[in-house]
Formats: C-alpha cells, structure tokens, sequence
C-alpha cells in the first residue's frame, strides 16, 4: 500500500440517509438560513431577522424558573438522599418513573378541567412528540400505507410521519371557505383518493388545537371524524400538544372527552399524542407521550420507546412539579391569559394594518391572510411574497405552502416566542411594509 | 370460502379461535356433500349448502360476540394482563386485547414486536414481577441478567449529592435549557464527552466534537447508524454469540437483517477470518447484499477483547469488501481483566494515512461505564461526513434532555471523579469477578476468559439434557424456577454451541456472591440427580 490511498471507493449510503424526505432542504428553510446568519437582538442587532416561524412558548418561563427556585427538592431527589440519586441514574425501565406517568395523566386531567381521566398505565413516555406520532406510525401503518391528515398541517409531518415509516401522507383538503374545518365530504374525498392510487388508508391525524390554523376543533366535527374512522374501521391520531395552550378552557374538546361520553365504544382506535414543548415551554427537555385506548398499541409502543426515552432525572424533576396541583392550576390559568393577551395584540395590530387572521383561539400563532396582496393567487406568488417578507422586512415567518395549504397567500406567524417589545417591533415593520406595497400598486 | 371471514382477522396474531375452526369445519363439510349430491348441481349445491351454513354460523357468532362486549363502565379500561408486562386489573370488563374486539389493524412491525418472546425479555420481566430482596423478598428472583453495575453506584449518589443540584459553580436551574437545544447535543457536552472517550479509550486517542452525534443512549444510536447505512432487507455480518439487543435495534424498525458469524468455544469465541469470509460468500450466493460488520468490543455477552490484528483484519475485511465496520464499545471502560483493550479508533488515530476511515463507526455511551443507564446519553462517533449529516437529523427523535446533558456535562468535567471512579470500579469488579467465577468453578462450571463486559460466559453443557436448544430453555427455566435466578440462556444470544449462559456479577456485591452460588448448587444438583 503506497502513501496516498485512492479515496475514490466511497462506501455506499442507505436510501434513507439520502433522501431528503426530512424535508430540510425546502424552499422555506431559507429562512431559517436568513434568520440564523442574521438573528435579531433588541440591543445588539435591532435590524436583523425577527424569528416569527418557531412555535415556542416564552411567555410563562418566568412561573416556572420560581417554582423551581422555591421547590429545590425537585432537583435534588428528596431531602438529598443518595439512593434515591443513585436509583434514578439507573433506572431505564421503559414503562419510566410511576411517579411521572402519573403526575402527567394528572396534569393532562388538568388541562382539561376534569371532563375526562387518564389511566397512568395507558401513558407510555417518548423523547418529544416528534418521537411519539413517528413511533405511532410505525405501529399502526405498514410502509406503503398512508395516514390521512387536514391541511394545512404542522410541516414537521412530512418528516415525522413519512420518513423513516415508509408512509404516506394523503391530505384531507380544507380551505378558508368554511375557516378550514374538516368536513365530511373532505374526509371521504380524501379515503377515495387513496384508494385510486391503491394505498391502504390506516388512520387519521390531527392536530388539536390545530397546527398552524391556531384553532380548536369543534366538538360536533370531531364526533363526525370518530364516525368516520369508526365507518372506515381505522384508526385516530389526535395530537393534542397545544392543549393547555386554548385561550379560554372551555372552548377545547379533547377527543377524550367525546370518547368518555360514548362509553369508550370503540375507543381502541384512538390514540392522543401529547407533549410538555409547547403548554409547558420546555421543548429542550424531550418530553412527549402517546396515550391509546389500545392494549397492544400501548404494549408495542413501551417497547419501541426504548428508542426514546426520557432521561430519569427529567422524569423526577417534572414529575415533582406537575403533581404540584397549586402551582399546575396557577400556571395553566397564567399561561392561557398572556397567551390570549399576545394573540389579541398581534390580530388588533394586523387587524390596523388591514390585514385579517384567522378566528383563533390557542396555540401560539395565528393564521394571517395575506392574498390580497399576492400579485398573482399562486404558490410562485406566495413564495415571491415571502421571499420579500424573509429578506426585505426581515422576518420569519411560515408560508402556507409549507403546510400544504391549497389556498395561497396564508402565513403562519408566531408569536410566543419573543418579548412584547420584539412583537411591537415585527408589526412596525408589516406595516411599513404593507403600506410601501400598497402604495405601489397605484 | 374465505370471503365470510371477518379480514380483520387474517393478520391479527391472536385470531379468533372461532374463526379458523370455523373454516375447517366448512371445508369438512363440503367434501362428503359433494359426493352426495349427484347430478349437473351437485357440486355447486355441494358447496353452496355448506357456504351459507358457515355464513350463518359466523353471522351468530359475530351477534354473540357483540352483545358481549357492550358492558361498559364509566372508567377508563385498565390495560389487560394478555402481554407479561400488564398487571391484570378488575375494571377491565370490556377491552382486551385479544383481536375479537380490536378491529382496527396493527402494522406488521407491531406484531413482530409484540410477538417477541425470546427469553431475554421474557426473564427480565418474570423478574421484575417478583423481585429479590434482601429483607422484604428474600425468596425472589435474583436478576443477574441485566448489565448494570452497581458495584459502584454508591460514589455517583455521593456526587450527585454533593454537585448534582446546583452546588457547584454551574449553574444547574432552567435558565437556557428550556428551549430547543441542537438535536445532536450540546457542544459543552460533547466536549466533555471527547474528552471522557479519550480517558476510557487510551490517553493517545483524540475525539473530535464534529465527527460525534449524541443520542438517548446507544439503543438509538444503533437504531439511527442501522438507518443510516442499510437499506430494509440487506444485512449486517455479526459474530455471535452476540447482545440480544441488536436483534431489537437493527431488525425491527430498520429492517436489517443480522447473519451470524458463528464463534467457538475452541476459539474462546474469538472471531475467525474464515468463519467471516464464509458467512460473507454465503450470504452473497443467496442474493443478500451485505453492508457492514457489527462487533462489540469488549465483547457481550463472552466479555473477551478485540485484539489488535483482529481489528486491523477487520479493517482490512471492510475495505476488501467496500463495506462498513460498526464497533460497539459501550463497556471500554468497564475492564477488569488482564487483556489489553485497543479501540479501533486508537488504530484510526495512528493509521490515518493508510485506512479510509469513512466506513468505520463507533457506538459508545454512559450506561455502562457510568452506570447512568437512566439518563439516556449515547454517542455516534463517525468520520463520514454524510453518515452524519444523517444521523443529526435523525437524531431529533432520540435527542438527550437537555438538564440532563448539563449534569452529565458536570460529573464528566471533574476529572478527579471519574479517575477515582474508574479506578474504584475497576477493582471491585475484579474482586467480584475473580471471586465468582471461581466460586462457579468449584461448582464445576468453567467459565470464557474474559476481561471486560459485566458478565461471565458460562458453560453450563455439563448440566443440560438433551445437549440442545431445548435442554438448554429447560434449564433456564430450572433456574428461574428452583434457583430463583435469572439469566440469559445462549440461546438468545444466538450461540451456536447449546448450554452456555450469561450471568451479570455487577449487581452482586461480595457478600451475596455465596446466596447466589447456593442457589446455583440447587439447580446443580437437580440436574446431577436426574441424569
């Protein structure tokens, strides 16, 4: 073998490391590229790129930096006994912390208001929802096998349920017609399609509070999408990750609910994903959980998990807080307030701008319609659009494209995710920009 | 025929019993009707009767069934006992999980999945149920294999008691962890896990932060490389006996398929070239495209060591073939033996200039070594830069959490912890290990020579009856039966010499060395009386 070795035999791939199915090198990820090469900072660089596309939830850190800095013990495994501490750093049981599944089917009890229970024993636990709709997918459709969902959806789906799965993703069409609500005919339109490209339908996805719309789903469609799957024999996904995130409590049906009130009749189609990235605001700690009605669903996904498991520590520590039922109440309550505070000012602001939204009321975006300024009602005249709103107003924000939108000019603006100063700022911006366009055109 | 029967029921793994005794009734039928009727109907009468008495004999059924299942209480319904795992609960009257009710499929992994009863899952929980204990059970089952190490853990408590909550100068509240951290770990962490690689590894070695991808534990890790680098239905050459593990982590979402490279007790069970080259030109003349190699280092379940010919073989293997070489080396730093341990990457640190190291990639985490099994930390460590790009994204599925990669951050960065760790450890599991595996000896069971791992390879041949698979399973089940142990048997570690078993000593303190022994002798000597 001489010195230099002829490096040209490269070892092959798999397709799937190949493949761009997760999605990241589409259109819209320029803007993340915008933002990360220029981000804004209210000091130090007030004119750079505002990020309006990450669905992160600020507002409420406060409520739990001081319920940490008042409740040590969380962090610290009781009165600092070192079995517990020792016990814990070992523990990777998949079925996790009893003490964790519990405090969760309580806190999401909590959210919403007691109108239905969780069975801890049904929780099982996933490094983030990412993790759990994949993993969910992986049990309930085979590759080849297609989950129908309503558009507009959370872009993360095409990656998240397609690309390590194998499976398709059929959209149920939506539009603004009837403020993108499911409809039966939709739903239907949607099985058919599949079957005209012979691909076996397994389930139905949705988000609720929907993803981007910012909208809960109405109970009387809800009971007709549990009709559906039911008529269809297949199965229900229903994440409900922005669930503590509903503005006024009584406005959410969780699919929980409809099924508590049939008695649980065919309930083990159903399956709820949840998480603590969004309610909670701690997308960095890797805390999701599926919870089925399904028996073998909740068997299969314990072991699967094994792929993604919440670290013990995490575990402790949330499970410590969330059965704190004084301080889940207070920050529940809290959180929802401001939320609905920043959603009213972004709508009011936009609304001066002339601009419409979409009626929300959760999540922490809102759906802002921007086709009348589209020079031309297409998806080249939205990416043109946003193009100018990425690079020239400097701000992040989600085309509708993105989530498969069939009606261009819809955007995805999140809120949540910056201090009021930083909003005030953003709408400044729209507006000048908005009025330089207008004054354009005549 | 088939067209009465219920589809739902074809690919459920637990049919309706009805069902397919039903359709074997039919075909009974049909036969002797077809030569009783004559004539130009006969053999449509023949069939047509017996269809529609099947046909109504499912309708009643089908209504039977129905009216069963319409009891429902107001609670939500406990999950079933029909899995190991699920405790049986009264309120339970209306779901099952038996496929009579569950109408909705499952995908075909699901029940791959849920069929999976190799016995080293199905000890674990018999163990799990009934658990010893010193004081509160000291009749239970004795669990000795799971490779945790706890011979140590009592010097993590201290430091977590002492560091683990914010004493020190980090600052270890929320603040900048909340939110989304990069999916493949935190640069301080990665730090110092390339540094704590290269104290476990061999003080020459150096790690690189670019070239690593951090994971929930090196469960994923194996997962996503699996993704990675096979498409569904290639394969991964893999000297046996091997970690049962990997039967999880490589088939079942990633569809790859594990080809033994069977090893020999002559040998030691060290990996022969021949035996390798074999299994590879076999694999080829069946059509299977094989793409890479997948040894662990120290060795589990046979505890022995790579040496460093064999790695360079190895290498040199991989390059022949243009195909990848995956080392597992989560127990590096768990060694107690005399044998000298070389991490591959230490022949890639010294060797750059002759070997591609883009089809090699090593598997490493802080279960083991660190007995943080809990807290879910794992490490791609890879040269190929596309390997990576894809492992980072793939990552986001099994990212580690991000207060935990703080303190794990921590304890790694005080590196007079760790040495004293290292050092502490490395001599109670040789004391234990000595101590055992002599203690068995006097039993008369011989184990492998090994160096490293938390296990004993032990021939236990002598004892089993017939000398086969299922000699073995059956004494397994003596031992979890009147020994109140549980081990792994060979089998599950795809062995291919029957009657050698796994037996974890690091959860054995010194003390309880003779209970264990004790109980061993029980089952020693039931097997020596009934031969």
């Amino acid at each position: 073998m001489g010195i230099e070795i002829e490096k040209s035999c490269v070892v092959e791939l798999s397709n799937i490391a190949v493949s761009n199915t997760h999605g990241e090198d589409s259109p819209y990820f320029a803007g993340w590229k915008a933002y990360d090469e220029n981000p804004y900072d209210e000091i130090t660089n007030p004119s750079g790129v505002i990020q309006m596309g990450l669905a992160e939830n600020q507002v409420s850190f406060d409520l739990l930096e001081k319920y940490l800095e008042e409740h040590s013990e969380a962090t610290t495994w009781g009165k600092g006994s070192p079995t517990s501490f020792k016990e814990n750093a070992l523990f990777q049981d998949y079925h996790g912390l009893h003490s964790f599944r519990a405090a969760m089917a309580a806190f999401m009890e909590q959210i919403r208001g007691g109108r239905a229970k969780f069975d801890p024993k049904r929780l099982v636990i996933t490094a983030g929802a990412t993790a759990a709709n994949e993993l969910l997918t992986f049990i309930l459709a085979n590759p080849g096998d297609a989950l129908l969902v309503p558009t507009p959806y959370y872009p993360g789906f095409d990656r998240d349920l397609r690309w390590r799965t194998g499976v398709k993703i059929v959209p149920i069409h939506c539009d603004s017609s009837n403020n993108f609500q499911i409809t039966p005919e939709a739903l239907e339109a949607a099985y058919k399609e599949a079957e005209s490209m012979n691909t076996k339908v397994r389930g139905v996805l949705i988000t609720n509070p929907s993803n981007p719309l910012g909208a809960t789903i109405q109970r009387s469609v809800l009971e007709h999408i549990l009709d559906f799957v039911t008529r269809k024999n297949i199965h229900l996904v229903s994440d409900e990750i922005y669930s503590g995130s509903v503005f006024s409590p009584s406005e959410f049906v969780s699919v929980a609910e409809i099924l508590e009130a049939r008695n649980y009749k065919d309930a083990e189609r159903v399956h709820i994903v949840y998480s603590l990235s969004k309610d909670l605001g701690l997308p960095g700690f890797r805390v999701g959980t599926i919870y089925s009605y399904n028996d073998k669903v909740v068997t299969t996904a314990r072991r699967m998990s094994s792929f993604t498991l919440i670290s013990s520590q995490t575990q402790h520590l949330l499970a410590s807080m969330l059965s704190d039922k004084e301080f889940t109440e207070l920050y529940i309550k809290t959180n929802r307030e401001r939320l609905r505070k920043r959603y009213e000012m972004m709508i009011e602001g936009l609304r001066s701008i002339g601009i419409e939204c979409l009626k929300g009321n959760g999540g922490l975006f809102c759906w802002m319609n921007m086709s009348p300024l589209l020079e031309k009602a297409t998806r080249e005249g939205e990416l043109e659009l946003w193009n100018e709103i990425v690079h020239e107003v400097k701000l992040n924000i989600s085309p509708g494209c993105s989530c498969h939108c069939s009606e261009p000019g819809w955007f995805r603006v999140c809120f949540a995710n910056m201090s009021e100063n930083t909003l005030h700022v953003a709408l400044e911006r729209i507006r000048n920009f908005v009025d330089k366009l207008r004054a354009s055109r005549f | 025929m088939t067209r009465t029967r219920n589809p739902d029921s074809e690919s459920e793994s637990e049919s309706k019993p009805s069902s397919s005794s039903s359709s074997s009734t039919g075909m009974k039928l049909i036969v002797p009707l077809q030569g009783v009727v004559q004539g130009r109907g006969g053999i449509l009468l023949g069939s047509l009767i017996p269809c529609a008495l099947f046909y109504f004999l499912q309708l009643y059924l089908k209504k039977r069934r129905r009216s069963n299942h319409n009891n429902h209480s107001s609670n939500p319904p406990s999950p079933s006992s029909s899995f190991p795992e699920l405790p049986r609960t009264p309120s339970r009257s209306n779901l099952s999980s038996r496929g009579s009710i569950t109408r909705a499929r499952l995908s075909r992994l699901a029940s791959t999945i849920s069929d999976d009863d190799s016995a080293y899952y199905v000890g674990l929980n018999r163990a799990s149920r009934d658990p010893y204990h010193k004081f509160s059970n000291p009749d239970g089952i004795i669990q000795l294999g799971l490779s945790d190490n706890t011979l140590s853990l009592d010097l993590i408590g201290d430091w977590m008691q002492k560091w683990g909550s914010g004493g020190g100068d980090d600052d270890l509240s929320i603040n900048g962890i909340a939110t989304y951290q990069a999916f493949d770990g935190v640069d301080e962490l990665k730090l110092a896990m390339a540094d704590f690689m290269r104290q476990v590894m061999g003080r020459s070695v150096h790690f690189d932060t670019s070239n690593m991808v951090l994971t929930a534990g090196a469960t994923p890790a194996i997962e996503i490389l699996s993704f990675c680098l096979a498409d569904p239905g290639n394969a991964f050459l893999v000297p046996t006996p091997y970690y049962p593990g990997f039967d999880r982590d490589v088939r079942w979402r990633p569809g790859v398929d594990l080809i033994p490279v069977h090893c020999r007790s002559a040998d030691n069970f060290n990996l022969s070239m021949t035996a390798l080259e074999q299994a590879y030109a076999q694999a080829r003349k069946r059509g299977v495209k094989v793409r890479g190699i997948l040894v662990s280092n120290p060795s589990n379940p046979v505890g022995n060591m790579l040496t460093q010919d064999m790695l360079y073989n190895l290498i040199d293997f991989a390059e022949d073939k243009n195909i990848h070489l995956i080392v597992d080396e989560v127990f590096a730093g768990s060694r107690y033996g005399s044998e000298k341990f070389v991490s591959v990457a230490e022949i890639l640190d010294s060797d750059s200039e002759y070997i591609d190291n883009r089809r090699i990639h090593i598997i490493y985490g802080l279960s083991k070594d660190l007995a943080l099994a809990g807290f879910r930390v794992g490490v791609i460590y890879s040269f190929d830069r596309n390997v990576l790009a894809a492992a980072r994204k793939l990552c986001r599925f099994s990212s580690i959490s991000a207060p935990t990669q703080r303190l794990v951050t921590s304890m790694l960065s005080d590196k007079r912890f760790i040495q004293d760790y290292f050092e502490t450890n490395r001599n109670r599991m040789r004391q234990v290990h000595d101590e055992f595996v002599d203690a068995l000896s006097k039993l008369g069971i011989k184990c492998a020579k090994s160096s490293g791992g938390m296990f004993c390879w032990a021939d236990m041949s002598g004892l089993i009856k017939p000398y086969s698979e299922k000699g073995e399973l059956e004494l397994w089940e003596k031992f979890m039966s009147i020994a109140k142990i549980n081990i792994t048997p060979g089998s599950a570690c795809h062995c291919i010499e029957p009657g050698w078993f796994r037996i974890c000593f690091t959860t054995m303190s010194l003390e309880e060395i003779p209970l264990v022994i004790e109980r061993i002798r029980r089952v020693v000597e039931v097997c020596k009386s009934s031969s």
